[in-house]
């Protein structure tokens, strides 16, 4: 049970985190088009550190 | 000529639907379809698991398994032990006993067992799990196995011929290598380059290339009905990852043990704190995280494939056989799309990664 | 993570780690470090051939620029020839004049003194003649005022006379 409200509590986390990454990430892409690319890269490396957390910790406490 | 193509497509896609649906009601007691919750979910694990023999389809009717059995090869306490799977009979629950010179196997939830000399079946405690019985070193070609080794031989034969192409002398490369060709160059100048630095990538480049390209074709595999899941093993993705850390370990400058051992620039007090945290960030944290992104992706990605599949036989009770059918393969289609995204994406991400850390462990500082 | 450790299976880890170790050898060995040299190989022609391509008109423009100087020298040489040249024609002409100058200068010189001698010497033949005349014309007066003493006293003043005009 409590492993489910936790689960539930990373999933939130991430997603958040996410989606704040992603807005940022859109905003300054509207800003500076011309670094569209280098953006998308930090934007995915961080995405994917944060996702390799929350993975871990859905994983750990399963 | 549009018309006819039309009409068979229509012609196959209604075909497709009886079928499934057939499939769907035919819920005759006996055979072994899968019909209920629990029984999906526990083929969705037995799909997430290797196995040991490569299996397409069953015919329910006859009960007759399709596929080809791949060959066991085991480390058991009498020594190396090599046959067959065909000898399991597709058994996984630990009832058929495989007698090797006096050393008792039986396959247990796609595990290799060994009996104790005068056990005669296999018995469970509680959590299921064998009591008396042990597990035994398998280091059998099973289906991740081969087809690691499949991958392997398309990428010598995919490259081997791209290289082929330069030495016959031929500057621009023809027809398929042409595609590989960028792919090489997206690796190299977006991946490596930049991270690990304009002198040193080289070294690394057989690594990192090798790992990129594994790592995505055996992804895509993945998503073929063959029902490979090669990165979905943790074994695998654990290799993975100790081997980008033996390689930022070893190829580490004296500026980056300095760096992570004794902290220039901060309170003398606090530096050996930084060194244990930096240590097992470096040794610990960063290919634990490596190899379970990658596990983890592959494995939810398989999972919920197959649970949107499954839907048109759980929903076939509340939606009918139609609807339940075409509202599970839309979504599957979907996800599908965004799962052949997440192939590249996760090749992608941990050879950036990878190149990442070797590019933090090899970098020169030159300031400090 | 309990489920984790259980499914992890260290004979596949073990195949996937001798399998992984030798696709990289193979790969390292047949296709990657072939690609990569060829590709290194190219894009250095690349930049060659662009680099020979910027030398080349550097050189060009060096050409041209050279060319014009060398143009400007020849022009200015001719002009400077031409100004000596002409300096010397009239270096020359001028000498020219006065030489001849010179020249007529003494040859009218020498044409007056000749002139003068010449003159000078008629002079004296006429001074001769005259007084040899004078000696025969008073040879004939005197024979005849030998004849008439009237006579010859108006002739004798006659005579007088027209020498003092004469002279």
């Amino acid at each position: 049970m409590y492993n489910l409200i936790g689960a539930g509590l990373i999933v939130i986390g991430g997603g958040i985190g996410l989606g704040m990454i992603g807005g940022k990430a859109m905003e300054s892409i509207a800003r500076q088009p011309e670094a569209a690319g280098k953006i998308q890269t930090a934007m995915i490396i961080i995405g994917a550190l944060l996702e390799g957390l929350a993975f871990g910790a859905l994983i750990l406490g399963k | 000529m549009v018309a006819t193509k039309s009409i068979k497509f229509l012609v196959v896609f209604v075909l497709a639907l009886t079928s499934f649906s057939a499939f769907a009601q035919d819920d005759t007691v006996g055979n072994n379809l899968i019909d209920s919750p629990d029984e999906i979910q526990a083929y969705i694990a037995h799909h997430l698991k290797d196995s040991h023999d490569f299996h397409l389809y069953t015919n329910n009717e006859t009960g007759v398994h399709y596929g080809f059995p791949l060959p066991v090869m085991v480390w058991t306490s009498n020594g190396l032990k090599a046959f067959m799977s065909s000898a399991f009979q597709h058994d996984d629950n630990g009832t058929i006993i495989v007698d090797k010179d006096n050393t008792k196997l039986v396959k247990y939830h796609s595990k290799i067992y060994e009996l104790e000399a005068n056990a005669t079946a296999l018995s469970f405690d509680d959590a299921n799990h064998p009591t008396n019985a042990s597990k035994v070193l398998d280091f059998s070609i099973t289906k991740s196995v081969f087809g690691m080794l499949l991958t392997g031989l398309l990428m010598l034969l995919a490259f081997g011929g791209l290289a082929r192409g330069y030495k016959k002398g031929k500057i621009i490369p023809k027809g398929f290598s042409r595609i590989l060709e960028p792919l090489v160059i997206y690796v190299r100048d977006e991946i490596a380059r930049p991270n690990i630095g304009e002198k040193k990538y080289r070294k690394f480049m057989g690594f990192l290339l090798t790992v990129f390209f594994f790592i995505w074709i055996l992804n895509m595999l993945g998503l073929t009905p063959l029902g490979f899941n090669v990165t979905g093993q943790i074994a695998v993705t654990a290799c993975l990852a100790i081997f980008t850390m033996v390689i930022y370990m070893v190829s580490g400058t004296k500026d980056f043990w300095a760096h992570t051992l004794w902290m220039p620039g901060v309170p003398y007090v606090l530096r050996p704190i930084l060194a244990v945290i930096e240590l097992v960030g470096f040794i610990l944290i960063k290919p634990f995280s490596l190899l379970l992104r990658l596990f983890a992706n592959i494995t939810a990605g398989h999972f919920i494939v197959m649970s949107l599949v499954a839907l048109m036989i759980t929903l076939k009770a509340s939606f009918g056989p139609i609807a339940s059918t075409g509202m599970s393969l839309v979504l599957a289609l979907f996800i599908m799309f965004i799962e052949i995204l997440v192939a590249f994406l996760q090749a992608f991400i941990f050879t950036m990664l990878s190149s990442l850390f070797i590019g933090m462990a090899v970098e020169e500082h030159d300031e400090h | 993570m309990e489920t984790l450790l259980n499914d992890f299976s260290v004979g596949l880890f073990f195949m996937q780690a001798l399998i992984l170790l030798i696709i990289i050898l193979l790969m390292r060995k047949f296709a990657w470090k072939p690609i990569l040299d060829a590709l290194q190989s190219r894009e250095d022609g690349i930049q060659e051939a662009l680099d020979a391509a910027d030398s080349a008109k550097l050189e060009m423009q060096n050409l041209n620029a050279s060319n014009e100087k060398l143009l400007q020298e020849a022009r200015l040489e001719r002009d400077s020839m031409l100004k000596e040249a002409r300096e010397m024609k009239d270096q020359m002409i001028t000498a020219a004049k006065d030489e001849a100058q010179v020249q007529a200068n003494s040859m009218i010189e020498q044409a007056k003194d000749a002139i003068e001698n010449e003159k000078k010497s008629a002079i004296a033949e006429l001074k001769t003649q005259v007084a040899s005349l004078s000696i025969e014309i008073a040879e004939k007066v005197v024979r005849q005022e030998l004849a008439n003493k009237d006579k010859q006293m108006e002739l004798v003043e006659s005579m007088l006379g027209e020498a003092t005009l004469s002279n």
